[in-house]
């Protein structure tokens, strides 16, 4: 075991400070040390992306990174998604089209939408394909996952 | 599919939005992994490098002298603990095969537990792990199912057990037979692999003697009863609790070595243990499925009627046998016929331990790989006639007529009687709806363009609701909000939701008052959770029945409120009012359930409370019916398969919320798909697994997906139920392996190509080269 | 799956990285850039470095420079830099083409380019690339720079001509004639995993001729490189098919594939000949 050291996380906008071993992925800090439990571990090795968080808008897989690295930065994670009692339209599209059944993946495909869709909010369905396909679902087949990001894409746009 | 209607009441047949997802899509669920307790330990389990060997010794001094250990154990520290035992109580013709929580004397598998690590946090367990030093003496690996068995046990051989199913003169009809007609196939190896890794919570609550497993799943009731027996300790003393789960599908919630060991060092070391599995262990450890080999032929007539089958199976159980026993092997044997009249039948499973993780059941067990078995023979026979392969399939299938159809055949302990159905009206009528004449058209253009492109059928029948028997509780409060409590399971299915649905329509009331209670043992006796796509088919009834009592009851305490016949009533949106009348003189269900408190005056001699309690009893099982179509291209230069369109034909009988179908057989579809020619745990001849990450084990992505289309009938409802309902957890799975490899035989224009799932590009290309 | 523990290092400079580098290297320190390799073979525990040292806030790391004749990359540039063509020339066309093909968006967003191209994956595409380009490697150490030949570079699996103690601090592209065409065809199981076979391939018509042919193959030997067979095809032919299958099979002859328990050599020189066809047809579309 590693010395511990002191982190300090801004997570959904509110700052959170851990003493953590610096081998502690971020997934796990924000999890155990965080106590922000709606990011979930599929396979801890990246390959599935339900840990997928944003990083200063960005997103990108929590079990490839060290709790350690993400000081500084903005980390944004599904608890933060909705605006009070309001609903994210990515999450309304969701519960609106059954785009999830047991709700593991959910998070991770919630968040890679988001920051897909802040990035390019004219994204054509091609390229969202690509995007969304970065991530598993063992749940739905993804046929309504597709359809719920469509219609926030849309939705969004004429907001 | 039915558009979103929102304000809908969600009665029966509404595709209104789940009451399972707000805290689902705001990350306020409640996985196990989730679930913390103060003072707790975290478990990691060591496991066997090394697919069949003699424990020689295990050195655990240097793990338990690392900082934040707090326990190492092996067998011997669990002696007292008898192995897991099978869900359906005990066997003593399989016992000798069961599995130890932590292996003893041998280890048979890759991933067999033989230690366990405890310690202050997950990341330390795991250093202490790897610090545990074992002493394996290697021993002879057996990797193959179909090899010759060996030595397992105090003399047992690794042939556990034969499963034998059949009726009527094999010898005769084959005797006779216009043409034999035989095929060698073989299922891989592959499993439900949910996206959450298996976990479990011990905690021993002394304060109340009570032994609690958080993280339980599909089968809490089930699982209660085996523990119970393996620790000596009461019902009332051991409760399982289940949160949310991030997916079933068979393998998850049954009891595997890790809850018991959790559950023992609960009580022994007197704190919490949490035990979350990674997903390499997941790989190796939790229950993997499907492998079988089939030598199969049929006696066929001259006008192509099949008049007997007769199979030889080789199933590769792997390692153990664990909670299930011989089921995939009994439902393979016995769902193999599937909707064809075979009036001859016979199947012989040799049930054989072999040195790889242990097998049961996952998502159609049995029939996925019979409905590949016998739709690879079907497609056989029509070469061999020179019949088409549709014109085969009509020649046989079960007319309904016929109906109901049995056979002497078990399924689950329940003899096959199928439901009345139109096999061969959904097969035309998918045919029409999708254009299937005009798809065999524009392929033959296509083929003759050089494209390897082409259609394959397959048929299917289902088994759901599984019996005999499940029941429900319901309560009303004052506030008119319902609770419904059943011993069912929700894993990801939407369990809650269609319950809340047949309680809202048969209460009056809108679904979104009500609160469905599932997996806990603490709150209803009795359950048998969620497998076998049972839960909507039985629970489901029994919460129909359940509510009916309770809709009479507040009927007839309305009544008297309302000084009107309770037969003159009825109930809309939660509120009692004369029908047909809804602004006449009215009383709300909370109103009728303060009348009805213990301590009320108007509730007269009635029993407290406006709640209900009652069983729903089934004599068979009910069996829907489908078919599934698919419209692959090949690539000749890599053997990659793409599929263009895929069509399911199906009847529910009755759709609860045709959404949530439509979920279930799209999702089962990509699993089925996943299974046909993606997923395989491959092993090498040491019995080293191939397939340890997600980089190796190939879950389908979007990208790798058809958008599939359904045709949802609803012309059979079943009488086995009152409602009518069947299944539709595993429809969308059953047909599609048999359906995909009979399209790429008809792609690359060789009858009877496809022998072996899945269908990896490697393979095809060998096929293609072999083509020439 | 947790990793083994660490000490963690965070340089600022270059000069304070090879110095981290310098001292750890010898017991396995190892560069910590976009993670996206290394932290999941230390979840395996394939790799339990003592030490990383990551080089996110090393200043002077994430430029791409497209002055002069190379396209030279920086240490800390993610793949998903090329997601827009970064010169407007055919090889900024080829990178874009070939992130596309890059694992998924959040890996490409995070993993870098000279990470990559230091890991040596032999499926790795911008291996592939380099090695078609003939790119150059800038390593550097406390003793000073180094400059690697592509050719000089790759070594086998996961192996490289790098020195422990060396950070890939650039790699540099030549840049390939205006009128030069390009085209990149993996084959890989599902979309984003490592490919079984990939080509890189580049070629002029002068005269209506082929001319400075360029045929690099990714994932199907234990290192990418050059098929000069297939190049020597290709020189002085008449664009299309006769010669692009000549190459393509001049490919598949010279390749030495490797097997594992999934491919044979005869498959990979399958789709060896395949990806080479193929990734001509895409050069000559432009």
């Amino acid at each position: 075991m590693a010395d511990k050291v002191e982190i300090s996380l801004n997570i959904n906008g509110r700052d959170y400070s851990a003493t953590v071993e610096p081998r502690k992925t971020l997934a796990d800090v924000i999890r155990d040390d965080c106590h922000q439990t709606g990011t979930h571990l599929g396979c801890e090795h990246g390959v599935c992306g339900a840990c997928t968080v944003l990083i200063d808008g960005e997103p990108v897989r929590s079990c490839l990174m060290f709790g350690i690295q993400a000081q500084g930065k903005k980390i944004r994670t599904v608890e933060g998604l909705a605006d009070g009692d309001r609903l994210h339209p990515l999450q309304q599209a969701f519960t609106d089209n059954h785009a999830l059944q047991c709700g593991y993946c959910t998070p991770g495909f919630l968040m890679l939408a988001t920051g897909v869709l802040e990035a390019n909010p004219d994204i054509g369905d091609e390229e969202l394909n690509d995007a969304l396909a970065s991530n598993l679902c063992r749940c739905t087949g993804y046929q309504n996952i597709i359809k719920a990001v469509r219609e926030a894409r849309d939705k969004m746009k004429s907001a | 599919m039915a558009t979103q209607r929102n304000d809908m009441l969600g009665h029966l047949g509404d595709s209104v939005n789940r009451l399972e997802d707000p805290p689902l899509i705001s990350g306020r669920a409640r996985f196990v992994g989730d679930v913390n307790f103060p003072d707790q330990l975290h478990m990691r389990v060591v496991r066997s490098p090394i697919a069949h060997g003699l424990i020689k010794g295990i050195d655990i001094a240097a793990a338990k002298a690392l900082p934040g250990v707090v326990a190492v154990w092996t067998s011997d520290d669990i002696a007292d603990i008898p192995p897991i035992d099978f869900r359906e109580g005990s066997n003593p013709q399989l016992a000798l095969f069961r599995q130890y929580a932590l292996a003893r004397e041998r280890v048979r598998y890759v991933g067999d537990p033989v230690a366990a690590v405890f310690a202050e946090d997950a990341y330390i367990a795991e250093d202490a792990a790897e610090l545990v030093e074992l002493d394996l003496e290697p021993l002879p690996v057996l990797v193959n199912a179909d090899d010759p068995p060996q030595d397992f046990k105090d003399g047992q051989t690794t042939e556990a057990a034969v499963v034998e199913q059949g009726y009527g003169d094999i010898e005769k009809s084959f005797a006779e037979a216009y043409k034999i007609v035989e095929v060698d196939v073989k299922v891989g190896r592959h499993s439900g692999v949910p996206l959450e890794c298996r976990g479990s919570v011990g905690r021993y609550d002394a304060a109340r003697d009570v032994l609690e497993m958080h993280g339980a799943a599909k089968v809490p009731h089930r699982n209660r009863e085996t523990l119970c027996r393996m620790l000596n300790r009461p019902a009332s003393g051991v409760h399982l609790y289940e949160g949310h789960t991030g997916g079933g599908f068979g393998i998850r919630g049954e009891l595997y070595p890790e809850d018991v060991l959790v559950c023992v060092a609960a009580m022994r070391l007197d704190r919490p243990v949490k035990w979350i599995e990674d997903r390499q262990e997941h790989l190796t450890a939790a229950n993997q499925s499907r492998q079988q080999r089939h030598k199969i032929r049929a006696a066929v007539a001259e006008d192509g009627e099949v008049v007997a089958i007769d199979d030889e199976l080789w199933l590769d159980q792997g390692g153990y046998i664990r909670t299930h026993g011989t089921r995939v092997a009994n439902m393979t044997t016995g769902t193999l016929p599937g909707p064809y009249r075979i009036p001859n039948y016979r199947s012989v499973c040799h049930f054989c331990l072999t040195n790889k993780t242990p097998a049961a059941t996952y998502r159609s067990p049995g029939r996925f790989e019979s409905t590949f078995v016998r739709e690879r023979l079907m497609d056989a026979i029509a070469e061999e006639m020179g019949m088409s392969r549709l014109a085969v399939r009509r020649r046989n299938l079960i007319a309904l007529e016929e109906m109901p159809w049995g056979r002497d055949l078990d399924v689950l302990g329940d003899s096959v009687e199928h439901d009345p159905g139109d096999y061969e009206g959904l097969l035309d009528k998918t045919l029409e709806a999708y254009g299937y004449d005009a798809i065999e058209k524009e392929l033959a253009e296509r083929r003759a363009n050089g494209e390897l492109v082409g259609a394959g059928v397959s048929m299917f029948f289902e088994k759901s609701g599984l019996g005999p028997t499940d029941g429900s509780k319901i309560y009303v409060d004052v506030t008119g909000h319902v609770e419904v409590v059943t011993g069912g399971a929700s894993i990801g299915q939407g369990f809650e939701t269609a319950m809340a649905q047949i309680a809202a329509e048969t209460l009056g009331t809108d679904y979104r008052r009500i609160k469905v209670v599932h997996g806990r043992t603490d709150r209803i006796e009795y359950g048998v959770g969620a497998h076998a796509s049972r839960a909507t088919v039985l629970t489901g009834t029994a919460v129909y029945e359940t509510a009916l009592q309770v809709r009479a009851k507040a009927l007839d305490m309305a009544a008297d409120l309302l000084q009107t016949p309770a037969d003159r009533l009825t109930i809309t949106d939660g509120v009692v009012h004369p029908e047909g009348n809804p602004s006449g003189p009215s009383v709300t269900l909370g109103e009728v359930a303060e009348a009805l408190a213990p301590a009320s005056k108007a509730r007269g001699k009635r029993d407290p409370f406006l709640m209900g309690e009652a069983f729903f009893h089934i004599d068979h099982q009910t069996y829907p019916y489908g078919l599934h179509i698919a419209v692959v291209k090949v690539d000749p230069d890599t053997g990659g398969v793409d599929i263009e369109r895929y069509i399911i034909g199906y009847d529910i009988g009755r759709a609860i919320n045709p959404a949530m179908v439509d979920g279930q057989l799209v999702g089962g579809l990509a699993q089925g798909i996943g299974g046909t020619l993606f997923e395989e745990f491959a092993y090498d001849a040491d019995g080293q697994p191939l397939a340890v990450t997600f980089a190796d084990y190939l879950m389908p992505t979007l990208q790798e997906l058809p958008k599939p289309e359904i045709l949802l009938t609803e012309d059979f409802p079943s009488i086995r139920t009152p409602l009518g309902i069947k299944g539709a957890g595993e429809a969308g799975i059953t047909g599609a392996s048999a359906a995909i490899a009979s399209a790429i035989d008809a792609a690359i224009g060789v009858p009877g190509a496809v022998t072996q799932t899945p269908v990896t590009p490697q393979r095809l290309k060998k096929i293609l080269d072999a083509r020439g | 799956m947790k990793p083994a523990a660490f000490t963690y290092h965070a340089p600022t400079t270059v000069d304070e990285t090879v110095a981290l580098l310098a001292q750890y290297a010898p017991e396995d320190g190892r560069i910590l850039a976009g993670g996206q390799s290394l932290v999941p073979t230390m979840a395996f525990r394939l790799a339990k470095p003592p030490h990383l040292i990551d080089i996110n806030n090393v200043e002077g790391l994430d430029a791409i420079s497209t002055a002069g004749d190379v396209i030279a990359i920086g240490a800390r540039v993610r793949h998903a830099a090329f997601h827009e063509q970064v010169c407007a020339c055919p090889t900024g066309a080829l990178l874009t083409k070939v992130v596309a093909k890059i694992a998924h968006l959040p890996i490409r967003l995070r993993g870098t380019f000279c990470g990559s191209v230091a890991h040596a994956d032999p499926a790795s595409e911008w291996c592939a690339v380099a090695a078609t380009m003939d790119a150059t490697m800038v390593a550097k150490s406390s003793g000073g720079e180094r400059l690697i030949p592509a050719a000089d570079y790759f070594e086998g699996v996961m192996s490289t001509a790098l020195a422990e103690d060396e950070l890939l601090a650039e790699v540099r592209i030549p840049k390939l004639p205006m009128d030069a065409k390009v085209g990149f065809q993996e084959f890989s199981r599902r979309a984003g995993d490592f490919a079984i076979a990939m080509a890189v391939v580049c070629y002029r018509e002068v005269d209506g001729r082929i001319a400075d042919a360029r045929v690099g193959l990714g994932g199907a030997e234990d290192r990418p490189r050059r098929i000069t067979e297939a190049e020597a095809a290709l020189n002085g032919q008449a664009a299309g098919p006769a010669a692009f299958d000549a190459a393509a099979d001049a490919a598949s002859r010279a390749v030495d594939p490797m097997e594992d328990a999934q491919n044979t050599a005869d498959y990979r020189r399958d789709l060896v000949r395949a990806m080479v066809r193929r990734a001509l047809d895409d050069a000559a579309k432009g």
